[in-house]
């Protein structure tokens, strides 16, 4: 393991508590709500919020005696905090000046790694001159200047609009494959954390409350939060071989559990039908309809009973069964799309 | 001065009037002309009553150059002075953390309302001859500071630092305190941290903060004349040789006056411009 951290950090009414390992090469993601404890997290390891307990090991080595600008950690901020009077050149060649290499070699460095990042031609423009995107990669060039084996983003991409972020995205996970070190990113976006990171972990209220692959936390998340960010309906239940009971609905489901399990579906497997339909009482309830929306191509129904869910229909099926909030509605839902796993 | 000593920041000033549109009502018209006329008719009267046509002759004597090239050396000084001590002093109140902060803050804030004569007293029983410190400097150095050119500076500087001291101290607090903590990430030490990063970025601050001291020091009275006495030539500065003046031969004190006015003027006109262009450019 290149990084193998245990982060305390204790503030009046929050806790956080997180453990990280990262290899060298590796790229995990940090994910949570606002307020989880994410940048939080960063801070600490890049040394610029003291820990409470805990340590952070890099390369085996103990750095969290360390001050930040010991550290060998480089640092990509939300708003990109590009010193506004220095040159994009200048910005990069910061860090290696700071560590005692002298002028020309930290410019020669500095224009090699503008370079690298496809802005050789923006070398002496300053911060203000650049585009968002262009300043994300002049941030992104400066933290690795100083060669450091721990990389840190925070939120890299939350600050660009939509059409440069699918741009500056797919340049993001080109460099962090280049680079050897232990990389932490933090986000609030399951598509940035999934495209950019090899891992995810979740933070929710100070502690991990999830972590795997992203198709792991993808096909079978574990919090509210993270079935929401992944677009499923999750239930808490108990499996009886091949039935899961949720509340008072009993779920038909593909896998043979017994004990406490996670229920999850999308909302494209629910199906709605204004009079009870034949067949099986399993998979089936009658709900009140709470908000109707658009989604995409369809439509998005929130449903309210014995168990809340959310069902995508097409905007015909709305027209057929004449939809609207308040009215009671039977909803359905495909036993082969119902996914049960332990809790 | 229009200038207020609050915190000065670099953006563009005069901003579009905010508030309800239409006639200002006459409880606030009648008031506001008021003031204009009772800040702007004096300087008008100095100018209405200048003895213009004998201007050049007495320009050119003597006692008007030194006085004048005194005043500016002395407060350039000063102002030296000042940036040299109160900068590192306003970045100690504004960043760090210690027990009396605040306690102190408000002693270094006291020459800004204290009456300078009770400033150039209280230089005296430090600074003076007997003085708790001017008696051990005369021993040790064989320097002594009242009724000198040095004491002038002395003076100015006791009365100008609190505005720099506290506009750059709000230039510090205004500033965004992460770039100093990127600056960190990247390994910059805090002494770096400050002469690369933050220094630059209050740059504006300091400079409104130097204007207003230096112009305050230019203008430096009561403490000056109390510690430094009145000698032309060595601590007769232009606002002693004004009041000098006044009493010997009016017209002179107009000319003078003139003369520390369009200075004073000069010297603004030419930092907003510079200020303007910052900001634009």
């Amino acid at each position: 393991m290149s990084l193998r951290a245990r982060l305390v950090v204790e503030r009046p009414a929050f806790r956080l508590d997180a453990d990280l390992d990262v290899a060298a090469g590796e790229v995990i993601a940090l994910l949570g709500p606002n307020g989880a404890g994410k940048t939080t997290a960063l801070r600490a390891l890049a040394g610029l919020t003291p820990l409470t307990a805990g340590s952070i090991e890099l390369d085996g080595r103990p750095v969290h005696t360390l001050p930040a600008e010991r550290r060998p950690v480089g640092v990509v901020f939300q708003d990109y905090l590009l010193f506004p009077h220095l040159s994009a050149l200048e910005n990069v060649a910061f860090g290696p000046r700071c560590h005692g290499v002298p002028r020309a070699e930290a410019r020669r460095t500095a224009a090699a790694l503008l370079e690298r990042v496809g802005l050789a031609g923006h070398a002496s423009a300053k911060p203000r001159q650049l585009s968002g995107g262009q300043a994300q990669r002049v941030a992104l060039a400066r933290a690795l200047a100083v060669r450091p084996r721990l990389l840190l983003l925070d939120e890299p991409l939350a600050a660009l609009d939509a059409h440069t972020r699918l741009e500056i995205r797919s340049g993001l996970r080109r460099h962090l494959a280049d680079f050897d070190g232990a990389t932490v990113l933090v986000t609030h976006d399951p598509l940035d954390a999934m495209v950019l990171a090899d891992r995810l972990v979740v933070i929710e209220g100070g502690a991990v409350v999830q972590r795997g692959t992203s198709a792991e936390v993808a096909r079978r998340p574990r919090t509210d939060y993270v079935a929401r960010l992944v677009g499923l309906n999750l239930y808490r239940g108990t499996a009886d071989g091949p039935e899961a009971r949720v509340g008072d609905v009993v779920f038909s489901v593909t896998q043979r559990l017994h004990g406490p399990v996670f229920v999850a579906f999308s909302p494209a497997a629910v199906a709605l039908y204004r009079s009870r339909p034949d067949g099986s009482p399993r998979n089936l309830w009658r709900g009140r309809i709470d908000g109707i929306e658009r989604y995409g191509d369809n439509i998005r129904v929130h449903l309210e009973g014995p168990i809340t869910a959310s069902a995508d229909v097409t905007p015909a099926a709305v027209a057929d069964l004449d939809l609207s909030p308040g009215q009671e509605i039977w909803a359905a839902v495909k036993a082969a799309e119902t996914h049960a796993y332990p809790a | 001065m229009t200038t207020s000593p609050t915190p000065v920041r670099g953006r563009a000033r005069g901003p579009e009037p905010a508030g309800v549109p239409g006639r200002p009502p006459w409880p606030l018209l009648v008031p506001a002309l008021a003031g204009i006329a009772f800040l702007v008719l004096p300087l008008a009267g100095l100018l209405v009553r200048a003895p213009w046509s004998t201007l050049p002759q007495r320009l050119a004597e003597p006692q008007v150059l030194q006085a004048l090239r005194l005043s500016l050396v002395t407060a350039t000084v000063a102002t030296g002075v000042c940036l040299l001590l109160g900068v590192p002093l306003a970045w100690l109140l504004a960043r760090t953390d210690f027990p009396g902060r605040r306690l102190l803050r408000a002693l270094i804030t006291v020459p800004l309302v204290l009456p300078p004569v009770v400033g150039g007293v209280a230089l005296l029983l430090v600074l003076g001859r007997r003085g708790l410190v001017g008696q051990w400097l005369e021993s040790a150095f064989g320097i002594s500071l009242p009724f000198t050119t040095a004491g002038v500076v002395v003076a100015e500087a006791f009365v100008a630092m609190p505005f720099l001291v506290i506009s750059v101290e709000g230039a510090l607090r205004a500033a965004d305190p992460r770039f100093e903590e990127a600056a960190a990430t990247l390994g910059a030490s805090r002494w770096t941290v400050f002469r690369r990063v933050t220094l630059p970025l209050i740059a504006p601050g300091v400079l409104a903060g130097a204007v207003l001291c230096w112009a305050r020091a230019l203008g430096e009275f009561g403490a000056t004349i109390t510690f430094a006495g009145n000698f032309p030539g060595s601590t007769q500065t232009m606002p002693l040789a004004v009041y000098l003046a006044l009493e010997t031969d009016p017209e002179a004190a107009v000319v003078l006056s003139l003369v520390l006015l369009a200075v004073s003027v000069l010297i603004l006109a030419g930092l907003r411009e510079r200020w303007v262009n910052r900001v634009g450019g």
